[in-house]
């Protein structure tokens, strides 16, 4: 019972995170703010949304005994979530590495109180 | 309990789709095919664990390792202009 309202809650909480890096990649101007939009959030909300598969599957393996099929769906379901945890920022740094060595320029700042100063 | 999830999620997936048609420069779309690609393995670990398919979740671990060389190897085309 209280496992189920954990799972609800962490199943909430990943499909917030998607959504936001979802919309997040279509608010921000340029490349870089989006890859702070699309990578950090995608991977809060995997964590959350995986752990919960995990939380649901053990409970189920618990229920069963020692020799359920279940045992076999929790280690993969660890494994894939230890596989995004090791690309994601990878590639988020690669992404925004070759964007800034391929010249693009990131956007101006919306609110700039200092703009008419003229520093570099 | 799952199936729900996994809908939500692919409407997610369709969102992001649309600035990766959509983004005006190379990155943006890297960028886009990098947050589809993340989306995409939890939703195959979820639909694994909705129709109780150990597959799928094998599958979807597959998928992320290879989108990381597929991301990288792109990066990797977009900094230099050539292979």
């Amino acid at each position: 019972m209280i496992l189920n309202v954990i799972t609800y809650i962490f199943i909430g909480i990943g499909c917030f995170f998607n959504l936001m890096a979802a919309i997040g990649l279509h608010r921000f101007p340029d490349p870089y703010t989006r890859l702070h939009a699309g990578t950090k959030c995608t991977t809060f909300g995997s964590i959350f949304l995986i752990v919960a598969v995990v939380i649901q599957s053990v409970s189920v393996w618990v229920a069963e005994g020692i020799s359920s099929p279940q045992s076999i769906l929790t280690l993969h379901a660890l494994i894939a979530l230890v596989a995004i945890l090791l690309t994601n920022p990878t590639s988020a740094h690669a992404i925004g590495r070759a964007a800034h060595r391929s010249g693009v320029k990131p956007a101006r700042a919306v609110v700039d109180d200092r703009e008419k100063e003229n520093h570099d | 309990m799952w199936l729900p999830v996994a809908i939500f999620l692919a409407v997610c997936i369709l969102i992001v789709l649309v600035r990766l048609f959509l983004g005006p420069t190379q990155p943006d779309r890297l960028v886009g095919l990098d947050t589809l690609n993340t989306i995409v393995v939890v939703t195959m670990v979820i639909l694994g664990m909705a129709f109780e398919e150990v597959i799928y979740i094998d599958v979807a671990i597959v998928y992320a390792l290879l989108s990381f060389v597929t991301t990288l190897f792109i990066a990797k085309y977009i900094e230099k202009g050539k292979f």
